[in-house]
């Protein structure tokens, strides 16, 4: 698929937003660690508020046609979509109101604060439900077509979440072992529901080429595309990368989403590290970022065997089919034929 | 009623002249333009509701050449349809053609994503989906003679390799094509249960080449001096 920013920082940003939404109320409704001050709790929803709607506002940068993105909530009955829209815009009243509440009455013990804080946190939380559903549900795609994936959304947006709160707690307080563990409990069990998803779409699918045309009685090769140059099909579903690259990028994923802010936090949870363990948020998101790029560019749509791909093979493409620049030496080629040669 | 297209595998020669007179009808029709981007240049590239691949099926001497058009499969289950968070994507009941309507589109690709067989393209130009209408303004079009009252790539295929009809009806010329020649539909482990069906190649023998008459003299020398001058 092809990684756009725009959904890259879409799911990245409000899955983080959610999170630390849901992780203000946990602290405060169940005082963890006596709560967080009334003051903080305001400035983590204004931050929680402002992650959400960076992710939202670059989500409308990748519609081609924005002046109907008003339309994308009235078909809620059948699509994730819609349903992510309506609770992604439900979210900012109710999220608002418990800033408000919290501000004025300056106190987050109380039962308004309770259920407001809780009411925000659970339309945050069925949000990224909504918005993992809106990628399992594809059957076209096998590596999204799984529970793992709105799991996965899931782990790593409340791992982000109490990442940023633990940080913002110990930058001022210094070192706070419970919001710390806490924290470094939710990278782990994100980082090992990562590595799951990592192992299963490695499995292969059960749609060939061969099912795909019908002829599943003996090999099908591809001899011709019918196109001269790139289509919408190969700009959109034709990105991949290579196994050796994919590795280095999981590499990447875990060192910087996980290990770099786990450390940082076991080490601020027991001495003062003062502005440093803000690398922590920022390193996870970097490299939670790069877990997201993987996601949209690691998914191979089945219309790729069409197009003379297999399932689990490493596509021989023409450059000018992935939709990217051509070379002068491979632009005066127009037969884009891959890999068939006559015997 | 169910209206769809049958594609007979054994006589399509793969012309492309079905998918140009579908882009020649289309391009002024109810999805009007279908965009061409850079079509004299370097990378032409654009929209087009029907494309035709090719592939060669089985091994060598055993193989044989399919050409494949595929276009959008009006499918019963149309996830495209169960996706679309604006509702610009329907589904008729009334024939079950699936339509996309331009002015409450807005370009997200969410359908194409849902789509296994590659039917829809997004439009650069217009910033919407688009996607075969089944020529939905001509197959009910009374000022149409009767027989006209077909898809334009149903009516341009040299090789009647094209039918339109109704599956839902029995004794229609595409429900018996289905029926007679084992007709089927793409990717069924999916389940979108495809309109569209696909007629398979007719298992015929070989045509047995070793009792050929030796050619004449001419002919021989026409051969060598070919293999001689070629490349």
């Amino acid at each position: 698929m092809n990684p756009s920013l725009a959904v890259i920082f879409l799911t990245l940003f409000s899955g983080a937003g959610f999170g630390l939404m849901a992780m203000v109320a946990l602290v405060n409704d169940f005082a963890i660690d006596g709560g967080l001050s009334p003051l903080r709790t305001t400035i983590l929803v204004a931050l929680a508020l402002l992650l959400v709607t960076i992710g939202m506002m670059s989500s409308t940068a990748h519609l081609a046609n924005p002046k109907n993105a008003w339309r994308a909530f009235t078909r809620w009955r059948t699509s994730w979509l819609a349903r992510e829209g309506v609770f992604a815009v439900l979210f900012y009243p109710v999220a608002m109101a418990y800033l408000g509440w919290v501000f004025f009455t300056n106190t987050d013990r109380n039962d308004g604060a309770l259920v407001l804080g809780s009411a925000a946190a659970l339309i945050g939380l069925v949000t990224i439900f909504c918005q993992g559903m809106i990628y399992a549900c594809l059957r076209t795609i096998r590596q999204w077509h799984t529970p793992l994936v709105p799991a996965n959304f899931y782990a790593l947006g409340l791992a982000l979440g109490m990442t940023i709160l633990a940080a913002s707690q110990m930058v001022v307080h210094g070192p706070d072992l419970i919001l710390a563990s806490t924290a470094c409990a939710l990278l782990v069990a994100a980082g090992v529901m990562k590595a799951i998803y990592y192992f299963w779409i490695g499995a292969p699918s059960g749609t060939t080429l061969q099912t795909a045309t019908g002829f599943t009685r003996g090999p099908v090769r591809l001899l011709d595309q019918g196109h001269t140059f790139g289509t919408f099909l190969t700009h959109e579903f034709s990105n991949c990368i290579s196994p050796a690259r994919a590795r280095n990028f999981k590499i990447a994923v875990y060192g910087l989403g996980f290990v770099a802010p786990t450390a940082i936090l076991l080490a601020a949870a027991h001495m003062t590290l003062g502005l440093g363990v803000l690398l922590a948020p920022v390193l996870a998101f970097i490299g939670i970022g790069l877990e997201r790029y993987l996601f949209f560019v690691e998914a191979q749509h089945v219309v790729n065997l069409y197009h003379g791909r297999m399932p689990g093979s490493l596509p021989h493409m023409h450059p000018a089919l992935r939709g990217g620049t051509v070379r002068p030496a491979v632009a005066g080629k127009p037969r884009l034929v891959p890999s068939y040669e006559k015997h | 009623m169910r209206l769809g297209l049958v594609i007979d595998l054994d006589t399509c020669v793969g012309c492309h002249a079905c998918a140009t007179a579908c882009k020649q009808w289309n391009t002024s029709s109810i999805t009007a333009p279908l965009t061409d981007y850079d079509p004299y240049g370097k990378e032409p590239s654009g929209v087009w509701f029907n494309r035709i691949r090719h592939y060669e099926i089985g091994d060598y001497p055993n193989n044989k050449t399919v050409n494949f058009p595929m276009s959008c499969m009006h499918c019963e289950n149309a996830e495209c349809v169960t996706v679309c968070p604006t509702g610009a994507s329907y589904k008729r009941p009334e024939d079950g053609i699936v339509l996309v309507d331009q002015d409450k589109c807005m370009g997200c690709n969410y359908c194409s994503w849902a789509c296994p067989y590659g039917a829809r393209e997004l439009d650069r130009e217009s910033g919407t989906m688009k996607k075969c209408t089944l020529c939905v303004d001509r197959i009910y079009d009374e000022t149409l003679p009767v027989e006209d009252r077909q898809p334009a790539c149903v009516l341009a295929c040299p090789a009647h390799a094209r039918l339109f009809g109704d599956l839902d009806d029995p004794e229609s010329v595409t429900s018996r094509a289905v029926r007679e020649r084992g007709g089927y539909g793409l990717m069924p482990e999916l389940n979108y249960n495809p309109t569209n069906h696909y007629l398979p190649p007719r298992i015929r023998p070989a045509i047995p080449t070793s009792d050929l008459p030796r050619g004449s003299l001419a002919r021989k020398v026409k051969e060598w001096v070919n293999r001689v001058i070629e490349r």
